[in-house]
C-alpha cells in the first residue's frame, strides 16, 4: 500500500512542470467557470412534542421555518453555492437552496464590489445581513444544527433582506468595521409595503482583535429598524395583526482560542449574542370584529455557547438559550402564543466529528421549553458534506 | 541622555520611514520581504510557524492589516486557499485584490513539484497546482527573491534601485550559502525518512533524501493507528533513519513511530520561527540541515 503511494508521488513528482502549465492553459474557457460548491445534509430527528405544532409562547410567530428537525429522516436543505470575481471591479456570489418539499429559494444572490478602496465594500442584491454575530454565517457552518431561539423569535430564522449594503473598514490595526443597510423588508420582522423606497433599515459595528497568539475575538452592536405594516398571524380563526415601528438591538461578542492560533488538535469557541427588541405602534385583534388599540412591547433573549475540539475531528459543545416576553403593553385581547405570559428556554448539547473540513457528522440532544409547561426532549442527527470548490472560512 | 537615545531609537524604528506596506502570508515570505525590502518595507507576517498554513481563520486582525497593505506576499497554488480569499475582499483594499499589481504569489515565480495527474478530494488534501510548501527549495526562493524584488520596484518606483540592489546582494549571500550547503548536506544523500506531512517535499528532493512513507493516510488527514501500524510494519523492509515532522504538526504520531521503531524524531523548523536558530531564511536552512546531521551521528 505504501508502495503504491510511494510509485504514484514519485510519478507524480516526475511529471515536468512545463506539461502541466500546457494543460492548464489549455483549459481555455473552463478556466472562467466560477467556482461552485454543494452543501448536502440531512437529518434523522426524533422529538418527544410534535414539531408540526411547534411554537414559542410570549411571541408573535415570525413565519418562515423555525420549528425543529421533522420527525424521522428529512433532507434538510441542499445547498448550491456559485462565486466568481465579475470584472476588476465586481464580484458576484448566488446561494440557492433545494427544499425537502422541492422547492428552490434563494438565499443570497448579491454582487460586491472589489475596486472601492479605502476600505469601502458594496452589496447589492439578496444577502446575508451583517447585523448580530451568526446571521451572517452560512447554516452549514454553524455549530448546532438550528439557529438559536433569539434568531427564531426575533429574525424567524436569519435576516437575509433584499437591498443595498455599505460596509467601512477604519485603516487601525484594531479590526473596527461599520455598516449600513437598506431593505425592502421582505420578512419579518418587516413587511415588504407597496412604497417607494426602503422599509428595513440596519446600522452594525464590529470591533476585533487578538488577544495574544491563541486567542481572537469580535464583539458587535446592531439595530434593525422596520416600520411593519399589518404584520399579521392567525391563531384559532383570529387575525391578529401589527403597524408601527420595530427596533432591534443585538449585541454579540465571539471569542476563539486554540494553543499558538494551531487548531489542529484542540481549540475553544466561545459565541453569545442578547437581542432586544421594541415595539411601538397599533395592534388590532379581529376575530370577525376587529379591535385597534396602541401597543408598547419590550421582549429579550439571547444564546450562550461554548464548543470545545477535545482532539482532533471531534467537538463538544453546550448552549444554552432564553427569551424574556418582558411586556406588553396594550388594551387589545392578545392572541395565540402572544397571549401566553411564559419565557422560553433551551438547552442543547451536541457532538460531531469531521472527517475532514468537508465532511461532518452531528449528534445533537435538546430539552427545548418554548412552549408554555411543555418540555420536548429532541434528539437530532446531521450530516453535512461539501462538494467542489474550497469555500473560505468565515471567522 | 539614556531617554534621549531611546526617544532617537524608536524614532528610527517609526513605520512612516517605510514606503511599502506588506502583508506576508507566511513567516518564510515575510523574512525575504524583510530581506529585500530593508528599512523600506513595514512587513506583517499573517501566520507563525506553529500554525498550520492551510488552517487559518480570516481573524478580524488579519483583515484590519490587509486593509492598508500595498502589497500581498502570499504563497499561492491554493495554500491560502481557506482564508486569503475572505481576508481580500473583505479587506476593502482595491490594490491587493487579486490580478492587481498590490497581489503576489510566490508560485508564480517558482517550479513545483508533485503535480498530481488527478485532483480529486479522496485523494486527500491535494493540490491542482503541485506541492505548495516550495520554499524549501532554495533555487525557488532564490526565483521568488527576483520576482518580489521586481515588484517592489515597480510598486515603490522612486526606491527601484534600493529593492533590485538588495535583491542582487540577497542573490550573492543566498548563492553561497546554498553552495555551503550543499557541501554539508552530502553525507544526507539517500537517507531515508518517514515524514508527518508532505510538507517537507521540497528539501527531500534538492538534498537528495528519499521519503520512505507519511505519517497521514492521506494529505492533510490525521494520522491514524491502523495507517501507523502498517507503515511500521513496512518500515520492516524500507526501514527508516528518522521520523521528521514540522513544528506545527502535532507531536504524537511522530513520537509513537519514534518510539515503536527505534529511531529519533526531529521537528523541523519548517519555516522562519520555527525553531531557536531559524531567526531568517539563512537560519532556517542552517537549522534544518543540521537537525538532519544529527540523525547520521
Amino acid at each position: 500500500m505504501v508502495r503504491r503511494l510511494l510509485c504514484a508521488a514519485a510519478l507524480a513528482a516526475a511529471l515536468p512542470p512545463a506539461q502541466a502549465q500546457l494543460s492548464e492553459r489549455s483549459a481555455g474557457a473552463r478556466a472562467f467557470n466560477p467556482d461552485i460548491s454543494l452543501i448536502l445534509q440531512g437529518t434523522a430527528a426524533s422529538s418527544s412534542q410534535d414539531p408540526e405544532a411547534y411554537r414559542i409562547d410570549g411571541f408573535a410567530p415570525p413565519g418562515g421555518e423555525v420549528g425543529p428537525a421533522p420527525r424521522g429522516f428529512s433532507l434538510g436543505e441542499s445547498e448550491l453555492a456559485i462565486s466568481a470575481n465579475i470584472d476588476p471591479y465586481f464580484r458576484g456570489q448566488l446561494v440557492a437552496a433545494f427544499t425537502p418539499e422541492n422547492e428552490v429559494e434563494v438565499e443570497e444572490a448579491f454582487f460586491q464590489t472589489l475596486a472601492l478602496g479605502q476600505g469601502f465594500n458594496l452589496k447589492g442584491g439578496r444577502f446575508l445581513s451583517g447585523i448580530g454575530y451568526q446571521n451572517s454565517i452560512h447554516q452549514h457552518a454553524w455549530d448546532f444544527q438550528d439557529a438559536p431561539l433569539a434568531y427564531k423569535a426575533f429574525l424567524g430564522g436569519r435576516w437575509n433582506d433584499d437591498g443595498v449594503q455599505l460596509k467601512w473598514l477604519a485603516p487601525t490595526d484594531l479590526f473596527l468595521e461599520l455598516g449600513a443597510e437598506l431593505g425592502n423588508g421582505r420578512a419579518f420582522p418587516a413587511t415588504p409595503n407597496n412604497r417607494n423606497g426602503a422599509n428595513a433599515a440596519s446600522v452594525f459595528a464590529h470591533l476585533g482583535g487578538d488577544w495574544g497568539a491563541s486567542t481572537a475575538w469580535r464583539a458587535g452592536l446592531s439595530l434593525l429598524r422596520a416600520r411593519p405594516e399589518d404584520r399579521a398571524f392567525e391563531d384559532a380563526g383570529i387575525v391578529q395583526s401589527f403597524t408601527g415601528t420595530s427596533k432591534l438591538w443585538i449585541a454579540d461578542l465571539v471569542l476563539k482560542w486554540a494553543p499558538n492560533g494551531n487548531a489542529t488538535v484542540n481549540s475553544f469557541r466561545l459565541q453569545g449574542e442578547y437581542f432586544r427588541r421594541n415595539e411601538d405602534g397599533a395592534l388590532t385583534y379581529d376575530d370577525g370584529t376587529a379591535v385597534t388599540g396602541d401597543l408598547a412591547s419590550r421582549q429579550s433573549g439571547g444564546y450562550l455557547q461554548g464548543v470545545y475540539q477535545f482532539m482532533p475531528r471531534w467537538r463538544a459543545g453546550l448552549r444554552y438559550d432564553w427569551l424574556d416576553r418582558g411586556t406588553v403593553d396594550t388594551a387589545v385581547p392578545l392572541a395565540g402564543p402572544l397571549a401566553a405570559d411564559y419565557n422560553p428556554s433551551r438547552v442543547t448539547a451536541m457532538i460531531d466529528w469531521s472527517g475532514t473540513e468537508f465532511s461532518r457528522l452531528r449528534l445533537q440532544l435538546a430539552q427545548d421549553k418554548s412552549r408554555a409547561g411543555v418540555t420536548d426532549n429532541q434528539v437530532v442527527l446531521q450530516y453535512l458534506f461539501s462538494l467542489g470548490a474550497h469555500g473560505a472560512h468565515t471567522f | 541622555m539614556r531617554s534621549i537615545i531611546a526617544v532617537a531609537l524608536a524614532l528610527a524604528s517609526w513605520p512612516a520611514l517605510a514606503s511599502l506596506n506588506i502583508f506576508a502570508c507566511t513567516p518564510e515570505w515575510g523574512s525575504l520581504a524583510h530581506e529585500i525590502g530593508g528599512e523600506r518595507a513595514d512587513v506583517y507576517t499573517a501566520t507563525s510557524a506553529l500554525q498550520d498554513p492551510h488552517h487559518i481563520e480570516a481573524r478580524p486582525s488579519l483583515i484590519a492589516r490587509a486593509r492598508r497593505a500595498d502589497l500581498v506576499v502570499c504563497t499561492g497554488a491554493e495554500l491560502e486557499v481557506g482564508w486569503l480569499p475572505l481576508v481580500l475582499t473583505q479587506s476593502g483594499n482595491a490594490k491587493i485584490q487579486v490580478g492587481a499589481r498590490g497581489y503576489f504569489e510566490a508560485a508564480s515565480a517558482a517550479r513545483l513539484i508533485e503535480i498530481p495527474a488527478r485532483v480529486d478530494r479522496a485523494l486527500g488534501d491535494v493540490h491542482a497546482a503541485g506541492n505548495p510548501h516550495l520554499h524549501l527549495d532554495p533555487e525557488n526562493v532564490s526565483r521568488v527573491a527576483q520576482a518580489l524584488a521586481q515588484r517592489m520596484s515597480v510598486l515603490d518606483a522612486k526606491d527601484a534601485a534600493y529593492y533590485i540592489e538588495r535583491g542582487l546582494d540577497f542573490e550573492k549571500r543566498w548563492r553561497a550559502a546554498i553552495a555551503r550547503w550543499e557541501r554539508e548536506a552530502g553525507p544526507l544523500k539517500g537517507l531515508p525518512l518517514v515524514v508527518h506531512h508532505k510538507n517537507l517535499s521540497y528539501l527531500f528532493a534538492w538534498i537528495g533524501m528519499r521519503e520512505v512513507g507519511t505519517l497521514e493516510p492521506k494529505p492533510g488527514l490525521p494520522p491514524s493507528a491502523a495507517h501507523l501500524a502498517e507503515l511500521l510494519a513496512a518500515m520492516k523492509q524500507t526501514p527508516a533513519k528518522a521520523v521528521v515532522r514540522a513544528a506545527y504538526n502535532d507531536a504524537r504520531a511522530a513520537e509513537w513511530l519514534a518510539r515503536e521503531a527505534h529511531i529519533p524524531a526531529v521537528v523541523m523548523p519548517f519555516t522562519v520561527g520555527g525553531s531557536e536558530r531559524a531567526k531568517d531564511l539563512f537560519g532556517l536552512y542552517d537549522d534544518s540541515i543540521a537537525k538532519l546531521l544529527a540523525v547520521l551521528k
